[in-house]
């Protein structure tokens, strides 16, 4: 009986092993392949890819630099804009509204997912790009000569595309963060409650407790940001240009990748191309590395925390 | 009362209506899309619509028929592919959490996740298309696949990490398989999370255009063969919508209202089925 | 439960019998055509039921990969393929050219309504960045009696690759030395000015949107959306607008010099009453493809759409091959094995 259950167990982790292998040699799978299309361009510019700011394909020139300045800052500013208005509606969702309003809210935040990005990428050229350019020529003077706000209205660029994919990002982040809260045991609360807290002390132990959840929701919204083709490159007025300013026309990797794919015939162009989408690979690589070293510390210094205190069991409420 | 009690319910009023104020302001862009999309849409949804296949420019009564069947079994295929991955991979990760495997499982999933759909589509046409000299609905179906397993591994990790320990030890305390314990007591427990996931990866992944532009192409005419190119609501749609015709551009908004509305409908019918699941489970 | 099984082999063999009486053949390339080779498709489907073309609008530059490759039976294509490009082709492809088309200059200025004149070296300039407001003297010397505001001139440009931009820059170039040597022909080329839209339609959104833009697209595009377009001077001295009449004229002058195997450029054509910025679309296929059947097929299609199929085009916006290139062509597809 013993040896049968321990066979068993050794099955479950074995099967279940393996279909985490799966993930993990499909992602090596992608990253080899992206390789293997770009080789041509990684031996033509080498490390001069990543800094050089041409993007010329009838010389046969390529830098990336100006799509990784625009992917990086677009994401960056939405992630800064969703966040904590996606925290907002989790914690308003779980937290603090009443009863009967949860489903239709859920039922809201989720239809902003479902609206292909197609639509997003259209409603902003009709809608949300013109009321952008009437704010950025209504902007005051006086501030226009910040880095930020330089160059002329046109409506298109940073600032459309970040605020579309802010308006993107939300639905992904807040519901994740929704369900976690929601997983959070009540006796967090309760005891937070019964030692004298307010409701916001009260969220905000629910919130450390889960923040590991929390942290990969945001991830998780971040990794959309980054990716996203179709609905930025119609707002974000393609121009490949490293600048500061919200007003000015940028371009990003993403865009450039499926704007330029179909129609590069000859194969530096092609291989250039990949090896933008392998640049993005490689910078998502980094990134979850630095969250992944976040989360690391951030369970240490519980570990820390935990080692030097004593604290009863937090689910002994069960 | 204490003294500073006055100053921390007052952060507190500013951080409730802080939420308040969050759910308003996203549902201000929400209103303006869904309104711009209906509004566009709805004149042109008639019968012909769901029955028709696309009819050249200039000619009444083209419908999109064949797309919407072509994105239900793409995303049907994507599904098949991506739920027992995805599923599979967060209860590893989430079961042998400290193991080398599990944090490389997590650092490729969201790692596959940043990973821009384009490149997703040129991956499959390499090693599904192009050695097969076909495009296919499989191929298509693969590429959507790719794209969802990463939200739904994370998300089912994640949800199955706040199970509290006390019912895992419980199960085996009474003598289950880790397996068994597992399926019958953990992941019910957390099953409207991880179906939270699954909608989300399908929202994801339904509204996507360029993983299918070079799998499953785009195909004219009504047809259900999974190695032959398949129709699917976001290529017509967004064919259309690159059209200069404004009958297309109408037909086009059409579409896109009825993929929200299967999205949507999808997800209410998860909802409703956990609904049911969540009650049975102990919690 | 017997009955059941019975029904779904009958209903399965009468599906399997009926898909393997259709041919379903699959084409993909160039956006420009799609309106017309969809009306082709569904016109030669009437005629033949069980023929099934399916094209799809990937891209010119799709259209020659996918050939390339061989995962369609034919490609389609608004610039013609290069010399490397036909070498990396498994087999002699062939070149077929099947409408024409106009890319024209687009504009919305404030309070200016009527058509402005433009020449090429204007063109270019703006493109350059050289000219920068609406009321340069460059601008106002064409156009004498219209009142040009001081306006910034917003360029728009295309920020995907595609055939459109590429007969758009081979014009440019012919025109223009310091376009030629600065910036070059490609179908998605280093701009020196202006923000990028996706695809004509993409373009024609933005213009119409930006007080004060300039941009380029098909016509059938300026067409639809009703927006200002400008007449362009030939290589005659003529200020022309693209119509149908001065579309096809650009082909005919061409005709008298086509080499045989159609890869043609026709921008800046020489002639009265021609357009300037015409271009062929071309229709690519191997002269000795595997599939028989689907190539006697293809074959009988081309030669509808040469003859028959060409007076759909006009409606739709595109000119029509003038009869000089379709005997030409005509006698060239004799040359694609049916057997």
């Amino acid at each position: 009986m013993r040896a049968g259950r321990a066979a068993g167990d050794l099955a479950f982790r074995l099967g279940t092993g393996l279909f985490g292998l799966v993930l993990v040699l499909l992602v090596a799978a992608i990253g080899a392949e992206l390789v293997r299309q770009s080789w041509l361009s990684i031996e033509t510019f080498g490390l001069n890819f990543w800094r050089t700011s041409i993007w010329d394909p009838v010389a046969g020139e390529f830098g990336a630099l100006p799509f990784i300045w625009g992917t990086l800052y677009s994401s960056m500013l939405a992630l800064l804009l969703a966040t904590p208005i996606a925290l907002g509606i989790a914690v308003f969702i779980s937290e603090l509204c009443p009863n009967r309003l949860r489903p239709p809210l859920v039922f809201l935040t989720e239809l902003l997912a479902a609206i292909p990005s197609i639509v997003y990428g259209l409603w902003g050229i009709f809608v949300l790009v013109p009321a952008v350019r009437a704010a950025e020529t209504a902007f005051p003077q006086a501030l226009k000569s910040l880095p930020f706000f330089s160059g002329p209205p046109f409506g298109l660029g940073m600032l459309s595309a970040a605020l579309i994919l802010a308006v993107m990002v939300i639905p992904f982040t807040s519901s994740i963060a929704r369900e976690v809260l929601k997983s959070v045991p009540v006796a967090q609360r309760e005891g937070a409650y019964a030692l004298g807290a307010t409701r916001f002390e009260a969220i905000t132990a629910a919130l450390y407790y889960a923040r590991t959840g929390i942290v990969g929701a945001v991830l998780l919204g971040f990794g959309r940001a980054l990716g996203e083709t179709m609905a930025v490159t119609m707002v974000i007025g393609n121009s490949p240009k490293v600048t500061l300013s919200l007003f000015a026309p940028q371009h990003t990797m993403a865009a450039v990748l499926a704007n330029e794919f179909s129609e590069a015939a000859d194969d530096l162009y092609l291989n250039a191309l990949i090896e933008i989408g392998l640049v993005l690979f490689v910078i998502t690589l980094v990134v979850n590395s630095l969250s992944r070293l976040l989360i690391w510390s951030m369970a240490r210094s519980e570990r820390q925390a935990a080692a030097t205190t004593v604290v009863p069991a937090a689910e002994s409420a069960a | 009362m204490r003294p500073g009690t006055g100053r921390r319910k007052r952060i507190s009023s500013v951080f409730v209506a802080f939420c308040a104020g969050s759910v308003l302001l996203a549902l201000v862009p929400l209103a303006f899309v869904l309104f711009f999309v209906v509004s566009q849409g709805i004149q042109s949804l008639n019968v012909a619509f769901f029955t028709h296949m696309p009819a050249p420019v200039g000619e009444p009564g083209g419908g999109m028929a064949n797309a919407i069947v072509g994105t239900l079994i793409l995303v049907g295929l994507g599904g098949i592919f991506a739920v027992p991955i995805g599923i599979m991979s967060g209860i590893y990760m989430s079961e042998y959490a400290g193991t080398w495997l599990a944090s490389l499982v997590r650092f490729a999933a969201d790692t596959l996740n940043g990973v821009p759909s384009i490149v997703v589509g040129v991956f499959v046409y390499g090693i599904a298309v192009l050695p097969f000299r076909q495009f296919s609905a499989l191929a298509g179906g693969l590429a959507l696949g790719i794209m969802m397993i990463p939200i739904i591994a994370r998300t089912t990790e994640e949800l199955l990490l706040l199970v509290p320990g006390t019912m895992r030890e419980g199960a085996l305390a009474l003598g289950a398989t880790h397996a068994r314990a597992v399926f019958t007591v953990v992941v019910p427990s957390a099953a409207q999370g991880i179906i939270t996931g699954i909608v989300l990866a399908i929202a994801r992944i339904a509204g996507e255009t360029a993983p299918l532009l070079f799998t499953s192409l785009n195909n004219r005419f009504f047809s259900t063969t999974l190695t032959q190119p398949m129709s699917s609501l976001t290529v017509q749609v967004y064919s259309y919508a690159s059209s200069p015709y404004q009958d297309w551009h109408r037909q086009a908004w059409a579409g896109a209202l009825v993929l929200v509305a299967i999205v949507l409908t999808g997800s209410l019918l998860a909802r409703f089925a956990t609904r049911r699941l969540e009650s049975l489970s102990p919690r | 439960m017997r009955t059941l099984g019975i029904a779904a082999i009958g209903f399965t063999v009468l599906v399997a019998s009926a898909a393997a009486q259709k041919m379903q053949i699959q084409g993909a390339g160039a956006t420009f055509p799609n309106p017309i080779y969809s009306k082709w498709f569904s016109e030669y489907n009437k005629l033949h039921p069980n023929v099934q073309i399916n094209y799809q609008p990937i891209g010119s530059g799709g259209g020659i990969r996918q050939i390339t490759g061989q995962t369609v039976f034919f490609g389609a294509s608004d610039g013609p393929m290069t010399g490397q490009q036909l070498k990396a082709a498994p087999g002699a492809l062939m070149h077929l050219p099947t409408v024409l088309g106009a890319i024209v200059p687009v504009y919305n200025i404030p309070g200016v309504t009527g058509e402005l004149k433009f020449t090429g070296e204007l063109l270019a300039n703006i493109y350059l960045g050289k000219v920068t407001k609406w009321n340069d003297a460059a601008i106002a010397q064409l156009n004498a009696g219209v009142k040009l505001p001081a306006t910034d001139i917003t360029v728009v440009h295309r920020s995907d690759g595609s055939g459109t931009t590429y007969i758009w820059v081979d014009y440019l170039s012919k025109v223009s030395p310091e376009w030629k040597s600065n910036v070059g022909v490609n179908t998605s080329v280093n701009w020196p000015a202006g923000v990028g839209g996706k695809g004509n339609e993409g373009v024609s959104g933005i213009v119409t949107q930006t007080p004060g833009s300039i941009g380029y697209v098909e016509l059938i595009y300026a067409l639809q959306n009703k927006i200002s377009y400008g007449t362009v001077r030939n290589a005659a001295g003529e200020f022309t607008k693209a119509t149908v009449q001065s579309v096809t004229a650009a082909a005919a002058a061409a005709a008298t010099q086509m080499p045989a195997d159609f890869r043609v450029s026709i921008t800046n054509a020489p002639g009265k009453g021609v357009y300037p910025i015409s271009s062929f679309t071309w229709l690519l296929l191997y002269e000795n493809p595997k599939d028989k059947a689907q190539a006697k097929t293809m074959v009988d299609f081309v030669k509808w759409a040469l003859t028959d199929g060409q007076k759909y085009c006009a409606p739709l916006g595109y000119a029509p091959l003038p009869d000089s290139v379709v005997k030409l062509e005509l006698a060239a597809i004799a040359r694609i094995r049916t057997s």
